[in-house]
């Protein structure tokens, strides 16, 4: 909401200057957005006279101007526009002076071979208006004022401030209840409303209203014999200050008297009516084109102005375009309604159109103002336009009731932190427009709708005394020792993330929407937004990997030989929302270097590796995990896996990405990677602190190898557990340390040599023991159709 | 001179003259073996008389010491001196690189988390999460924004074709308020509607349709929320003034509450921090009144409506508290300098390597984040 300091001042007595004003709005809850005054850029500018004019020698529609500004030699002027003659005064910027209009510095020049020193200036290259048919011209009242500053002669010195309204504050979406706010803030006093009984001839308009829900009120009056043309200068730059356009005087009128009382009005051209008006509700596809001239389609929810011919204005929202005041105009009818704030408010959702009276309305204007709006209207139309003005016609009743809260002023402190005196509390609220009823029972002013509650009250008090008042005070500090404060889930989460970090990973975060064609590859989304932001944010991702991809290719082209890169957040399934780590490794594994010559590439292990680590950080049983197959579509179908706890329980899924999911998303070299899904893993129940007593084996462990030739098929992991079963407490553990094929081997065959560790528990072991058990670990083995090598 | 300390100077002298340990062991075996010279010399004793014996007893046994430590301390110095001559083949240039471990690093937005959650952990807030895919109802309705209020508009809400059992579009939360009405209401109900104190922070992503140099469609947020009674403003000014001075790491902060709105706080207060300029550098901390220095908008906050209280099942007449909500990517960049919001999520590994953080900065309180 902008306005100027002197608009302000039109309802404020005040002597606080500038500052005070704008620091006060920001304490008060009306925060300064921006003081902008439009003679600063205008400072250079002064009153000048064309002392001469004559033909430019070298072009036809140029003129050489001598032009005094008051220096004590009149500047020569190379001047273009048509307007320009000798006598003439307008507005000169001398050489170095910036035009805002046309962004750029004066600098003397030569214009087709002759002299230029400054400029005079048409209205647009002073940003005063559109006008640039020819140069600014003064009367010749302003000759006295020859050499003083243009901004000073046309009074533009006005700054004007801009505020930011909260929702809430409807009465501040007017100059009138700002203020109010301020006098409140005893920054000065509220100059009475000068609201005069106009004398009224004649019966009042035909007005109904059909629809009471959408507008429970409707009153207004016409005037008869206006003659319409532009509105006054003070109008025009008060208009202005707020970022309007005046348009003529029966326009500007309504466009005022909303930003000035916030009070939205209309005015029908009562030639272009054909009987009646009446407050409806519009037809299901009845059709409307509006001031902005955009045509709308309205239904059975929305409130229409019309007449018998038709609708004529969205009710509250704006007005048609066929029923506007022009020149011509010269009997016009006010109309001042209630609207329903709730009607108006999904009336605009749905149309997409917001105005100054939507916003205004939706937040429910003083209910009790119909008959001054009115008044001030009729009032300014007959002041502009002349007229005589008919009796006002009210169908109707807007919901005035007022509501009593009871305060006790003691809730001040108890919400608000700030011990406020009752006497102040009462002057505050007297002040803003409550009435403080007998054992505080507090009467709320029509014009604050958003009063609703003691709470309320309570703000309205310390906004005024000032929330820099409020003491700080310490929270009580809960008795006994710090509990943790971090779920079992959140720190396996912290945890693995740091883990992550420690292995030589980069965190990154990347969006939560991808596009439809990255989610394709992993199963599409169930999750698409039906008004995304573009086509590339628009699908919750089912899976970290896109993102991630997406991440490393744009890493690769910015030259990255070695990419790690992990993310912690969700994926999107249809029922619900899933904790998930997901990581890349692409490019060099390892660089090329003096050691071991060649770089080395990732591969499924290393994607396996940090799975593990990873799980175990975060908790994870990693010793009862179990390879499966299954990783997904998007994986090497030959290269991927999953570790589960249980078939069924998949806690993460890892391998090389399928050669053709990386090329869609534009990465051309080999990527491994994997998701973990944090919420698959058991959270580990904490029983105290105590551990159990360390015993460790009496006897030391003994291994014993065992090398293999099975099927080149047979899965090393089913070997080991075979082995494993020959003694499940004797074998503590049983590893693969090494793997080769060749033709010392066999066709279709591999050798695994397995390690065994034994841990004697009560008695070394004999020869017989030992014998004993290989045999049974060779018989296990021979059942997967393995030999024992010799 | 006699016999045996010419014999006992013989062996000394071959044994400084020996070549290696096989000449070393000849030496040995001629005069300590068992047929050795000085072994056959030591036989003698048995046959001499006791005056003689205990004449050249400690002569010949003196001089089978000396040959034998002789015969070590040379064997001792061949084997350091072959050592030695080994090692000397086993140079290796050091100035050539070792093996590099790659290095991670913790994301800012992860690490202002973690952060956030040590501060408030010492003022005993525990840590709260929520879906990010919302309803109507917990996302505005349950916060006191029914469908036709205006602060709707100003949430540039993303919506989802799917609908919620009330008919209405589900959407993405846009902000982290949501997590409040979860938790009184489950508070709510595990309580019977008694209530019960609640301290909580919610961080997490939030969303909303709104993209340009300063926004991004998906942020951080991390919401506050204290339910308890005799709760009021003061205490909000006293945790905000706490937070932030010390995420901050400084005592000099100045804070500003505004008066605002928000439709599920009354009061409500927009909070400004206080900044200067250090090194050419905005700074939060310093004096806002001096050069250069100012205020900014930091957070929003207010005392829990009635309403929202209401609307979770609890009596708002016993219970009261405050709330406050906070950009998570801002305070990143207002505490570590970065000045691009829309790098936070590009992945870059340059921008990861440069205001990422080691796995083990695990903020601490005695490592300086305790409020």
């Amino acid at each position: 909401m902008k306005f100027s300091l002197s608009w302000l001042k039109a309802h404020l007595d005040t002597d606080a200057n500038l500052t005070d004003i704008t620091d006060k709005l920001t304490d008060i809850g009306l925060e300064l957005e921006g003081i902008e005054n439009p003679a600063d850029a205008l400072r250079p500018f002064r009153v000048a006279r064309v002392i001469e004019a004559g033909p430019h020698p070298n072009a036809d529609k140029l003129q050489l101007l001598k032009v005094d500004d008051g220096a004590a030699e009149p500047w020569q002027v190379v001047c273009g526009a048509p307007n320009a003659k000798a006598g003439m005064i307008g507005v000169f910027g001398p050489p170095g002076t910036y035009i805002p209009g046309s962004d750029f510095t004066l600098k003397p020049a030569k214009i087709r071979d002759v002299e230029s020193f400054g400029m005079m200036c048409s209205a647009r290259e002073l940003e005063l208006g559109e006008d640039h048919d020819g140069i600014i011209e003064l009367p010749e009242s302003a000759a006295s004022e020859v050499g003083a500053s243009y901004a000073d002669y046309a009074k533009l010195d006005d700054p004007v401030i801009d505020v930011a309204i909260t929702p809430n504050r409807q009465d501040c979406m007017g100059v009138r209840g700002i203020a109010r706010d301020l006098a409140a803030a005893s920054l000065g006093t509220l100059k009475p409303m000068d609201i005069t009984n106009i004398a009224r001839n004649g019966a009042g308009p035909d007005i109904a209203i059909d629809d009471p829900e959408g507008c429970p009120a409707f009153y207004g009056c016409t005037v008869s014999g206006v003659t319409n043309g532009a509105s006054p200068d003070w109008m025009q730059a008060r208009l202005k200050s707020a970022g309007q356009k005046p348009i003529s005087a029966l326009v500007d009128i309504t466009n005022y008297v909303t930003l000035d009382q916030g009070r939205p009005l209309h005015v029908y051209d009562v030639a272009k009516l054909q009987g009646g008006l009446v407050a409806r509700k519009a037809h299901a596809g009845e059709k409307l084109v509006a001031l902005n001239d955009k045509e709308y389609v309205l239904d059975e929810t929305m409130t229409v102005i019309a007449d018998q011919a038709g609708a004529h204005g969205i009710g509250g929202i704006m007005g048609g375009a066929a029923n506007g005041t022009d020149q011509n105009t010269t009997d016009v009818l006010i109309e001042c309604a209630y609207f329903d704030p709730a009607h108006i408010a999904r009336t605009g959702q749905k149309l997409m159109l917001t105005s100054d009276a939507r916003q205004r309305f939706e937040r429910g204007v003083d209910p009790a103002f119909l008959d001054d709006g009115v008044e001030i209207a009729t009032a300014l139309v007959q002041a502009l336009c002349g007229g005589n003005a008919s009796a006002i016609t009210r169908v109707g009743e807007a919901p005035t009731e007022q509501r009593v809260i009871a305060y006790h002023p003691r809730q001040c402190a108890a919400l608000g932190g700030l011990d406020v005196d009752p006497d102040r509390q009462q002057g505050i609220l007297k002040a803003l427009g409550f009435v403080v009823g007998d054992d505080w029972q507090i009467t709320v002013p029509t014009w604050r709708r958003d009063v609703t509650g003691w709470q309320d009250l309570v703000e309205e008090v310390i906004r005024i005394e000032g929330l820099d008042k409020i003491p700080s005070t310490p929270l009580p500090r809960k008795p006994g020792v710090a509990k943790p404060t971090a779920s079992p889930g959140q720190l396996a989460e912290r945890k693995a993330r740091r883990a992550a970090a420690a292995r030589g990973m980069n965190e990154v975060v990347n969006w939560s929407f991808i596009s439809e064609k990255e989610a394709a590859p992993f199963g599409g989304g169930t999750w698409s937004l039906a008004n995304p932001i573009s086509e590339d944010l628009k699908v919750m991702r089912p899976s970290l990997l896109p993102g991630l991809i997406a991440a490393v290719q744009r890493n690769a082209a910015r030259g990255a030989s070695s990419i790690r890169l992990f993310e912690v957040g969700r994926r999107y399934l249809e029922s619900s929302e899933h904790p998930t780590i997901g990581l890349i490794l692409a490019g060099e594994k390892v660089a090329r270097n003096w050691q071991s010559g060649a770089a080395t590439k990732f591969d499924a292990y290393d994607a396996k590796a940090e799975v593990i680590a990873i799980l175990d950080a975060a908790g994870a049983p990693v010793d009862k995990l179990m390879d499966f197959a299954e990783a997904g579509d998007h994986y090497h179908p030959g290269q991927s896996g999953t570790l589960r706890l249980g078939p069924k329980k998949i806690l993460a899924a890892y391998g090389v990405l399928h050669p053709s999911t990386t090329k869609a998303m534009g990465f051309k070299g080999t990527a491994v990677a994997a998701e973990i899904f944090l919420d698959a893993i058991p959270l580990k129940k904490k029983s105290g602190h105590m551990r159990d007593a360390f015993a460790p084996p009496a006897l030391q462990a003994v291994t014993r190898d065992f090398a293999f030739i099975v099927d080149a098929d047979l899965a090393a992991g089913d070997l080991v557990r075979a082995v494993k079963g020959a003694d499940k407490k004797l074998i503590t553990d049983a590893r693969i340390f090494d793997m080769f094929e060749g033709p010392s081997v066999g066709e279709g065959k591999k050798s695994l040599a397995v390690e065994i560790t034994l841990q004697p528990l009560e008695a070394s072991l004999t020869e017989e023991n030992l014998k004993a058990l290989t045999d049974k670990v060779v018989a296990n083995a021979a059942k997967l159709g393995a030999e024992l090598r010799n | 001179m006699s016999d045996i300390e010419a014999v006992r100077n013989k062996y000394l002298e071959q044994i400084g003259a020996a070549a290696d340990g096989d000449a070393l062991e000849e030496i040995r075996v001629a005069a300590l073996g068992k047929k050795g010279e000085i072994s056959l010399l030591l036989k003698t004793l048995g046959k001499m008389t006791p005056e003689e014996r205990q004449e050249q007893g400690p002569k010949i046994n003196g001089a089978r010491q000396a040959v034998a430590d002789a015969l070590a301390a040379r064997k001792k110095a061949m084997e350091t001196a072959a050592l030695d001559a080994k090692l000397a083949t086993e140079k290796l240039d050091l100035t050539l690189p070792a093996p590099a471990a790659p290095t991670g690093s913790i994301h800012p937005v992860s690490q202002v988390m973690d952060e956030l959650a040590e501060i408030f952990a010492d003022l005993g807030f525990s840590v709260a999460t929520g879906p990010e895919i919302e309803d109507d109802w917990h996302n505005f309705t349950a916060l006191n924004i029914p469908e036709t209020h205006p602060a709707r508009a100003m949430h540039d809400t993303f919506y989802f074709p799917q609908t919620d059992d009330d008919g209405m579009a589900k959407l993405l939360r846009t902000h982290t308020s949501p997590v409040q009405i979860r938790t009184m209401m489950d508070v709510a109900k595990q309580t019977d509607g008694a209530g019960e104190p609640i301290y909580l922070i919610a961080p997490g992503r939030t969303y909303r349709s709104d993209s340009d140099a300063t926004h991004t469609p998906m942020f951080h947020q991390v919401e506050g929320l204290v339910i308890d009674k005799n709760i009021h403003m003061g205490h909000l000014k006293w945790t905000l003034e706490t937070f932030v001075r010390a995420f901050f790491e400084r005592d000099d902060i100045e804070l500003r509450l505004r008066p605002s709105y928000f439709p599920f706080t009354e009061p409500s207060a927009e909070v400004d921090v206080g900044f200067s300029v250090e090194k050419g550098r905005r700074i939060i901390g310093g004096d806002p009144r001096g050069d250069n220095g100012g205020w900014m908008e930091i957070l929003g906050s207010g005392m829990v409506h009635p309403n929202v209280i209401r609307n979770c099942g609890l009596d708002p007449d016993v219970w009261q508290g405050f709330a406050f909500g906070c950009g998570i990517d801002r305070l990143a960049m207002l505490k570590y300098g970065m000045d691009d919001l829309r790098a936070f999520f590009d992945g870059d590994l340059r921008w990861a390597d440069h205001y990422g953080f080691d796995a083990l900065d695990v903020p601490t309180l005695s490592g300086g984040v305790g409020a």
